[in-house]
């Protein structure tokens, strides 16, 4: 539970091996989380990692089976008790040119990339509704904010997830629990490994301090960095016949 | 679903909210105890998340208000949800007071004991727990118990609060008195030293004493305080012609119902601080009513709320005597770093109760209030935990809402014996608050 000064206590990040979801625990646990589950597949495979003083534990998670996203929740409230940070964090970003030759490769990102997080979330949100606290850290990102040529599939799983996040905070008005949407722009990370970094970019040590910030002031949006909202309020409003000469 | 949030209005949480009219509505609705449990809540004056259940079920108590007097003894037995402010109006136009009252009145008697408040008549009276003499408490069994201080459980009751069951009566002892008025002496200190050796040397002299710093005074001022010592008036004591026992108290001011954030900042606080301190004259055998002499700031309704949407926290630690170190080391970094804190309170305590997780011990005790806005405040108030730990201090389990688990447990020796009664009387934990999950009780 969040306590008077906007620490909390426990954290659950599905898809526990995500450098910004890692980067966002080490935060907690700076600020005062003592328990966190990570859940990944295989996890259980090896040794916790040590972050911190914080108590870790470790429950296996598959993004791509939603049958199992119930248990794994309510698994993790059983060992740390009230969830009061879960962070979906699993993802991946692939090429558009892969895509366009496997297009099943394509259908199976966008599963993971969409339909994963709204299995996942969904079942968070029902555990946060019945502790009546408790926030849900969707990483969304400004690729879904106005889909581009460049990255459509990705881009439209992000917009998927982006307006899901956004109807789910709604749905959750009043109960207590809440939803934080988190935009970044490009990442430099291992997910973009080997890409040239597109102005604006961040690290993820700079999307989890804006994200502990956010959950500091119980944001319903976060941009990283922040200009990018301003920039982006610009973006959509650029005609089709120039926004799909993008270079990227 | 209501959100409820402690005085400081920090962190809500929803909860539903039932207000039962007798002990046997108590009985029924702790029976069918919902699975996130039951919380016990009073006025709300605690300042933190003691009287919160996020998701459960909170028993609003302030219905059950029942009380007697015996007017021989001065035994009143009074009903859990009864505040002190309709006990006192009643009380003392029959010439009796309450064993100990904290600074407001709005508390109620069940949150009395649940905290084992204190008031300025410590060191002489020690807390609320040491003047009673019995307890109704309403148990996770849906059973009611009547606990005298040879039980166990009756001192995991007292400051354990509201964790181990519905306090729906208590019985204690009160206070023969002549007038509804205090005779006060006042008086400046220099620095903290000075506060002190001054009240060490002259509390016993005192039923009542305490002393408020002026914690933005730094360098040579450091810890200057006005120190205010009094004895409930004798009727020769009075101008002629006074009604001895008149008592009216109210509300005189309301808090505007909302004030921004920062209203409270350096410049305001400082000069406020000025004002009350020069205000503040020094002078012996000053008369004085009750209400403004123990409670000032019930003159302002819904004062919680100057300090803006983000809400406060109050500090309040005790360091054993011996630890003043610790205390002068806690009052120079909040003096240096200008930390805004309206009306600091310190009090020299006497002995304390058997209540296991009763806050008061022998020692001195500081309580701040600060803005939950500031930057860094987090850290600083860890740290200040840890120095306070290593001195074999504590803070106040009705005062906090930020502490972790680990710094309780370390502060509070006696935790396993009380979890050990707690966990007899109520297994499968049907009572638990948002402060009892978040310090893991």
């Amino acid at each position: 539970m969040k306590n008077a000064l906007g620490a909390v206590d426990t954290v659950l990040l599905l898809g526990g091996r995500s450098e910004i979801g890692l980067a966002i625990v080490e935060r907690l646990v700076r600020d005062g989380a003592r328990r966190v589950v990570l859940a990944a597949r295989d996890a259980t495979a090896g040794p916790p990692p040590v972050i911190g003083a914080a108590e870790v534990h470790l429950l296996d998670f598959d993004a791509s089976r939603p049958e199992t996203h119930g248990e794994v929740i309510e698994a993790a409230a059983k060992l740390v008790g009230d969830l009061d940070v879960v962070i979906p964090a699993f993802g991946v970003l692939g090429s558009q040119r892969t895509y366009d030759a496997d297009p099943v490769a394509a259908a199976e990102a966008v599963a993971v990339n969409y339909g994963g997080h709204v299995s996942a979330g969904l079942f968070a949100a029902r555990r946060l509704r019945e502790q009546g606290h408790g926030t849900l850290v969707v990483l969304s990102s400004v690729a879904g904010v106005r889909v581009r040529r460049a990255n459509f599939v990705y881009g439209s799983a992000k917009a998927g997830l982006d307006g899901f996040a956004q109807g789910l905070g709604d749905a959750l008005h009043g109960s207590g629990a809440r939803v934080m949407v988190v935009r970044p722009g490009f990442v430099i990370g291992r997910m973009t490994e080997g890409m040239s970094p597109a102005p604006m970019s961040s690290t993820p040590g700079q999307v989890a301090d804006a994200v502990i910030v956010g959950l500091r002031v119980d944001a319903e949006v976060v941009w990283v960095p922040g200009r990018l909202r301003v920039f982006f309020a610009v973006m959509r409003m650029l005609p089709r016949a120039v926004w799909r000469r993008m270079p990227r | 679903m209501t959100f409820l949030t402690g005085w400081g209005r920090t962190a809500p949480t929803p909860a539903r909210l039932a207000r039962p009219r007798s002990a046997e509505e108590v009985a029924e609705l702790v029976r069918r105890a919902p699975g996130r449990g039951v919380a016990v809540r009073g006025l709300g004056r605690s300042y933190g998340d003691a009287a919160q259940n996020s998701g459960g079920l909170v028993l609003d108590c302030t219905a059950l208000t029942s009380w007697s007097l015996d007017e021989t003894t001065g035994l009143v037995t009074a009903a859990g949800g009864l505040s002190l402010h309709d006990l006192m109006g009643a009380l003392v136009p029959l010439g009796w007071f309450v064993p100990v009252t904290p600074g407001t009145r709005y508390v109620t008697v069940g949150g009395a004991v649940a905290a084992d408040v204190h008031g300025k008549n410590h060191h002489a009276d020690s807390s609320f727990g040491a003047h009673l003499r019995s307890l109704t408490l309403v148990t996770a069994d849906g059973v009611g118990r009547t606990l005298t201080p040879g039980d166990e459980l009756f001192w995991a009751t007292v400051g354990g609060m509201g964790l181990t069951g519905v306090i729906t009566e208590a019985v204690f002892q009160c206070l023969p008195i002549e007038t509804s008025r205090v005779r006060v002496d006042v008086t400046r200190t220099r620095d903290l030293d000075h506060t002190l050796e001054t009240m060490e040397a002259t509390d016993h002299r005192y039923r009542y004493t305490v002393a408020w710093i002026d914690l933005l005074a730094t360098g040579a001022r450091m810890g200057r305080s006005v120190l205010t010592r009094g004895e409930h008036a004798t009727r020769d004591e009075l101008p002629r012609g006074a009604d001895p026992l008149a008592f009216a108290p109210g509300s005189l001011l309301k808090a505007p119902a909302w004030a921004p954030n920062g209203l409270l900042n350096q410049v305001t606080v400082r000069a406020f601080n000025e004002a009350w301190y020069r205000r503040s004259r020094p002078g012996t055998g000053l008369i004085q009513k009750l209400a403004p002499f123990f409670h000032p700031l019930d003159s302002v309704d819904g004062w919680n709320r100057v300090y803006g949407s983000h809400g406060f926290v109050q500090y309040q630690f005790l360091v054993p005597f011996g630890e003043e170190a610790t205390l002068r080391r806690i009052v120079s970094r909040l003096s240096a770093l200008g930390v805004v804190s309206f009306l600091t309170v310190l009090k020299r305590f006497g002995p304390g109760t058997p209540g296991m997780l009763s806050f008061p011990a022998p020692g001195w005790t500081l309580a701040l209030d600060i803005p939950a806005g500031r930057r860094g405040l987090a850290g600083l108030l860890r740290e200040f935990d840890g120095w306070v730990a290593g001195a074999g201090g504590r803070i106040y389990l009705a005062k906090d809402s930020r502490m972790s688990a680990e710094t309780m447990a370390a502060m509070y020796p006696r935790l396993a014996e009380w979890r050990k009664v707690r966990d007899e009387v109520d297994p499968a934990g049907v009572f638990r608050s948002d402060l009892a999950r978040r310090l893991s009780l």
